[in-house]
């Protein structure tokens, strides 16, 4: 399926409205290919977050569609929607919910009902990758920010997802965490959708960005272009990196 | 729970489970006082027991007036008084040997090896790691509210009514911290392929060894208890 490949994420006219009825999106359309890496830029509020929870059925759309390599996000494909799609969220506390760090990397294999050595293979490698092999035996709450935010990584790259979806990853991390996590970021070959309000970031690890403003997408193209385009991001409250 | 069950007054029976226990902790590298100044913390904890001084029949030994009462010190109600203080600083150093050389993450595995209710066990080791991270947002507000109870000279700090609205209102806005926060929790375990099953490893299975170890240590209470009731001097 050609097709497949070239629209990865596929996502068609998303409306999405909170139970008290506020109308967080208003009508979203992105595409992304396999292997793209892409920023979300936009003001707080925008709709971001809200976004990217429909990437892996948490949220469930009002209106609209959202396909993961060809398979629509409902409740028959749940489990294995959230299989390949990893969700790294923006506080690591919020995503390492587990008394240790091998628990907490081997929560997602195992709820995907993988076999136990097959488990701590893939753990094993998972932290490997970010740079936190041996800390298994460790609690998440004597980490640093910075190696919490990189185990949080490690919690979904443990499941092995074709589209890896983070919410601010670079916020609060020091000058040597940020830098880490942009060579983590530009070593990861999966689809990539990153939310930020860090500019430099975007420039430097995303050739495409998308600016979401008020629930919808209101530009979307090569981050050289996007970026140049001052009227546009004075208009969105963003700024040149 | 053996201790507890000791009757009153069984001084020797203590002793000897202090002893062990010292014994114990010596051979853990902790030292053998290390336990019993740390079990001191469970102290106001036995003012509970306080007055049962005052309140059990037996031989008066001093009674005074306070006011219109007449209060009594009893010679039964002071030993009884002494047993729980020292059944429950005993048994709160068994406790404290327990959690200082058994890492938390055994302590969990172990009570799912016991057949605990995986519910239990879950809440507990969710406790376990959000404690910190709610001991830390509960300090951040103290300290949010020290940084502005700044007092001009003359004024005082609001009434005590006020001040306790203060309080309120943090605890409240506590529990909705943590109530968002266990949501977005949810989120991410749900982001994970959690739908309602908690699943755990196996791990190591028991082996015959810690069968054994197990069966012994019964015994050895069991014999404790036995020697505490029938054989050790007790009030």
């Amino acid at each position: 399926m050609p097709d497949a490949a070239a629209r990865w994420v596929d996502v068609e006219h998303l409306h999405f409205a909170y139970p008290d009825g506020y109308e967080a999106l208003k009508g979203v359309d992105l595409a992304m290919a396999q292997g793209e890496k892409v920023a979300l830029v936009g003001p707080n509020g925008a709709g971001k977050s809200t976004f990217m929870l429909h990437l892996n059925g948490i949220n469930t759309p009002a209106h609209g569609s959202v396909r993961i390599g060809g398979t629509l996000v409902e409740r028959a494909t749940l489990k294995r929607i959230r299989a390949a799609v990893g969700m790294v969220f923006q506080d690591p506390d919020d995503q390492l919910f587990s008394p240790t760090v091998f628990d907490d990397v081997a929560f997602g294999p195992l709820h995907m009902g993988i076999p136990e050595p097959e488990i701590h293979a893939r753990v094993e490698r998972a932290l490997a990758s970010v740079g936190m092999a041996g800390l298994e035996r460790r609690l998440p709450h004597h980490l640093s920010l910075g190696q919490r935010k990189r185990v949080a990584l490690a919690t979904v790259l443990a499941m092995d997802p074709s589209v890896l979806v983070f919410d601010e990853p670079s916020a609060g991390l020091d000058p040597r965490g940020r830098r880490e996590l942009i060579g983590l970021l530009q070593g990861l070959e999966q689809t990539l959708l990153v939310s930020t309000h860090d500019m430099r970031l975007v420039a430097e690890v995303f050739p495409r960005v998308v600016v979401m403003d008020d629930g919808r997408i209101v530009a979307d193209g090569p981050t050289d272009e996007v970026l140049a385009d001052d009227p546009l991001l004075l208009a969105h409250g963003l700024e040149r990196p | 729970m053996a201790i507890s069950l000791l009757p009153t007054g069984s001084w020797a029976a203590l002793a000897i489970a202090w002893g062990t226990l010292a014994l114990l902790s010596a051979s853990a590298g902790l030292g053998p006082f290390r336990l019993s100044r740390g079990a001191f913390f469970a102290l106001p904890f036995m003012l509970a027991a306080l007055p049962l001084i005052f309140t059990r029949p037996g031989d008066i030994l001093a009674t005074f007036q306070l006011g219109p009462l007449t209060i009594s010190i009893s010679g039964q109600g002071i030993v009884e008084f002494l047993t729980i203080a020292l059944k429950s600083w005993v048994s709160v150093q068994v406790a404290l040997l327990l959690t200082f050389t058994t890492p938390f993450h055994d302590l969990v595995d172990g009570l799912r090896k016991m057949r605990m209710p995986r519910v239990i066990v879950s809440t507990i080791s969710f406790m376990y790691r959000y404690i910190a991270v709610l001991s830390d947002e509960a300090g951040r507000m103290m300290r949010a509210r020290a940084a502005r109870s700044a007092h001009v000279d003359g004024s005082g700090g609001g009434s005590l009514v006020w001040r306790m609205r203060v309080v309120g209102g943090m605890v409240g806005s506590l529990f909705l911290r943590s109530y968002e926060r266990s949501e977005r929790v949810y989120a991410a375990m749900q982001a994970r392929g959690f739908s309602g099953e908690f699943r755990h490893m196996h791990g190591r299975p028991l082996d015959a060894a810690d069968r054994a170890v197990f069966v012994a240590a019964l015994a050895a209470i069991a014999l404790f208890e036995i020697a505490g009731q029938l054989w050790l001097p007790h009030a």
